[in-house]
């Protein structure tokens, strides 16, 4: 017999979930602990927090981490430069540091009064000490305000979602507070149901012929860029828009760009695998 | 008995800390997990940090659970933990939780060895350091309905299945070693330092001025940091290098486009360094190692590659350079003492395996700079030294 309170997470009706993720985010919950998630770009990392958000009905914070953010933004901001400002005319309470303290996006996060979702996305853009400045303000949810001397406590502890594209090593301390889940690329199966919650009046024949040539396609070792879901999925739009039947979609590839960003990756696919019979190229046969 | 996966995990190289064991526990405790799949995923999730592990895992789940195959045979051994009754099963009142909570790794491990220790002498109280939640996930099922049911229904497949299909052997990074995995470690290399136009407010500085100023306000701004890490990579080609020359290749290329270096340079030698290096790998293009050496700062971080093995007499004899032209007047071990004086932070890179370094001048090289083998694993230790500090 399971808590009643566990199974929070069932996924959302636009965001397709495998059970192990589904999983990892319920057991995040309720031992009140970060979920951290990796995997290839375009495996729906970011979409994840937002599918939370809607499945629990809760408000979701986002917090864009950049290589520029540092872990004191995200919990408040000391606006000295206004408060210098101000005092030259006097005609609001400078004495009140209050008025000049911004919490950030963790601030905000734990003073909500209800309990929200929190994604710090993109953690890895950071310097690699930024994890680390955090690990105390995640455990404890709380941080101190000397300005103040305030010390703002969590209301409720935000569903916390780190999302990571390994471009940086993560410091152990930090990762072992964490709940990991590596989002593997779906399979055949799971991305016609994913494509599947996109378009769902998309004929099957379409679909099959679409997905062959896209997974074939991330086969080739020589991409710079493999496309991803979300190529797939302004590819099968492209399709769609332009009425093609699904026996040109295996002979000529249409709409190539929308799969293939990296004009390397173009070129290279044009000239080692399609020829040109007439006026349009279409895939060599082997 | 249960907690060996643990060592088991351990034992196959899964970094797992106490931390993680307790917070699966905990999850244990909660009664987050039904049958044998949830179980598989989960304590992955907890205990696992990295999908570079997740092949090790697989290997040590398949370790401890071998030969249950079956759900029926799950069943029977998650029946052989819940048999022995627990007589410990105090309950932690929330403020002995709380203390646990607070305690530090070193303590945890104490409490975990003590506890451990008792378990094996007695072997039904052997469960009770688990019920830190206050109850235990291994209890009759009278006692505990939120703990692990017995015949629940399981998934389409059984987890020893998933562990074996080993779907992320190619996420290891102990094995394989490209370019950009390579370019990733060598990111590590960095060092912060302020640089570069003046676009930081300097607060302390603004407010004394300002202050000075008479309170018109008086912005001071100063430079923000940036890399300034530089790198010198010395590579030794040739010879018993030969077989490794593609994994050099890999490496060189790596750091070379690592653009966020302030400098990099890169010479090459053959089996050990003497009175030059070259600039070429076909060693024409001599450049004296003095000169190297008076013209970089101590502070290039040095990353020497090479296999390190060659005979004594090269290393340590004059004019014991392989190439007998070369007529070195100081013994190869001179110079190599030399370049690790110099520079404050080196590390020598070896392509081969840490078994094979028996040899006489591998050691002695050792002795001079770090060793790490020339693996993604070895190549992030061999950043992580030279970052620190004191060299």
């Amino acid at each position: 017999m399971k808590n009643a309170s566990f199974d929070q997470f069932k996924g959302s009706a636009d965001y397709v979930t495998s059970e192990p993720l589904r999983n990892a985010v319920n057991v995040s919950i309720a031992l009140g602990r970060p979920l951290l998630i990796r995997g290839e770009p375009g495996t729906g990392k970011t979409m994840l927090a937002r599918s939370i958000a809607k499945a629990l009905e809760k408000k979701l914070i986002t917090w864009h981490v950049k290589s520029t953010t540092k872990a004191q933004e995200g919990l408040y901001l000391y606006d000295t430069v206004q408060r210098l400002n101000d005092s030259r005319f006097g005609d609001k309470d400078v004495a009140d540091i209050k008025h000049y303290i911004k919490l950030g996006k963790l601030g905000r996060a734990f003073t909500a009064p209800e309990q929200v979702v929190l994604l710090i996305d993109e953690v890895d853009k950071a310097d690699i000490e930024f994890p680390n400045d955090l690990l105390n303000e995640l455990d404890e949810m709380s941080f101190h305000i000397p300005e103040t001397n305030e010390t703002i406590t969590a209301i409720h502890r935000p569903v916390t979602v780190i999302t990571s594209n390994a471009e940086k090593e993560l410091p152990d301390a930090f990762l072992r507070r964490c709940i990991f889940h590596y989002i593997e690329f779906p399979d055949a199966k799971l991305m016609e149901e994913i494509v599947g919650v996109h378009f769902p009046d998309l004929k099957p024949g379409l679909l099959k012929e679409a997905l062959k040539v896209f997974y074939s396609l991330r086969e080739i070792e020589e991409f710079r860029k493999k496309p991803s879901t979300s190529e797939l999925i302004d590819w099968i739009r492209a399709l769609m828009a332009g009425g093609i039947s699904h026996d040109d979609i295996a002979k000529e590839v249409p709409f190539m760009g929308t799969l293939l960003k990296k004009e390397t990756d173009y070129d290279y696919f044009v000239n080692n695998y399609m020829t040109r019979v007439g006026d349009t190229l279409v895939i060599r046969r082997r | 008995m249960f907690t060996d996966f643990f060592y088991v995990l351990r034992k196959h190289k899964v970094p797992v800390s106490i931390t993680e064991w307790m917070t699966l526990m905990e999850a244990l405790a909660g009664g987050h997990i039904n049958n044998m799949d949830e179980f598989y995923f989960l304590a992955r999730a907890i205990l696992v940090k990295s999908e570079t592990h997740y092949d090790h895992y697989d290997v040590a789940f398949q370790e401890y659970f071998k030969g249950i195959e079956t759900p029926d045979e799950i069943t029977e051994q998650v029946l052989e933990w819940l048999q022995s009754p627990m007589r410990n099963r105090e309950l932690l009142s929330p403020e002995e939780q709380a203390l646990f909570d607070k305690m530090d790794l070193e303590e945890l491990m104490k409490e975990l060895e003590k506890r451990l220790g008792e378990q094996t002498g007695q072997h039904d109280g052997g469960h009770h350091w688990v019920g830190r939640g206050g109850t235990s996930p291994f209890g009759h099922s009278g006692y505990h309905p939120g703990g692990i049911r017995i015949g629940g229904q399981s998934g389409g497949r059984s987890a020893i299945k998933i562990a074996q299909e080993r779907r992320f052997q190619n996420y290891r990074d102990d094995l394989t070693l490209d370019v950009r995995q390579m370019k990733m470690a060598l990111r590590g290399l960095r060092q912060l330092n302020r640089t570069g136009p003046e676009d930081e407010l300097d607060l302390e500085e603004t407010i004394d001025a300002t202050a000075g100023n008479a309170g018109e306000i008086e912005l001071v701004w100063e430079r923000s940091r940036k890399n300034t890490v530089k790198v010198l990579l010395l590579m030794d080609v040739g010879g018993s290098m030969s077989p490794f020359a593609r994994l050099c290749s890999q490496l060189f290329s790596a750091a070379h486009s690592s653009s966020h270096f302030k400098d990099f340079r890169y010479y090459y030698f053959h089996n050990c360094i003497y009175d030059d290096v070259y600039q070429d790998m076909e060693r024409q293009e001599k450049v004296s190692t003095d000169l190297l050496l008076r013209t970089l700062e101590p502070d290039y971080k040095l990353l020497l590659v090479g296999d390190a093995a060659m005979a004594p007499s090269e290393l340590m004899e004059r004019y014991g350079a392989i190439n007998y032209y070369q007529r070195n007047e100081s013994p190869g071990v001179v110079w190599m003492k030399r370049i690790a004086e110099h520079f404050t932070h080196s590390v020598w890179m070896n392509p081969e395996e840490p078994r094979l370094w028996g040899q006489p001048s591998v050691r002695l090289i050792g002795k001079l700079f770090p060793m790490f083998p020339l693996t993604l694993e070895g190549l992030g230790q061999a950043v992580k030294r030279l970052v620190v500090k004191s060299g």
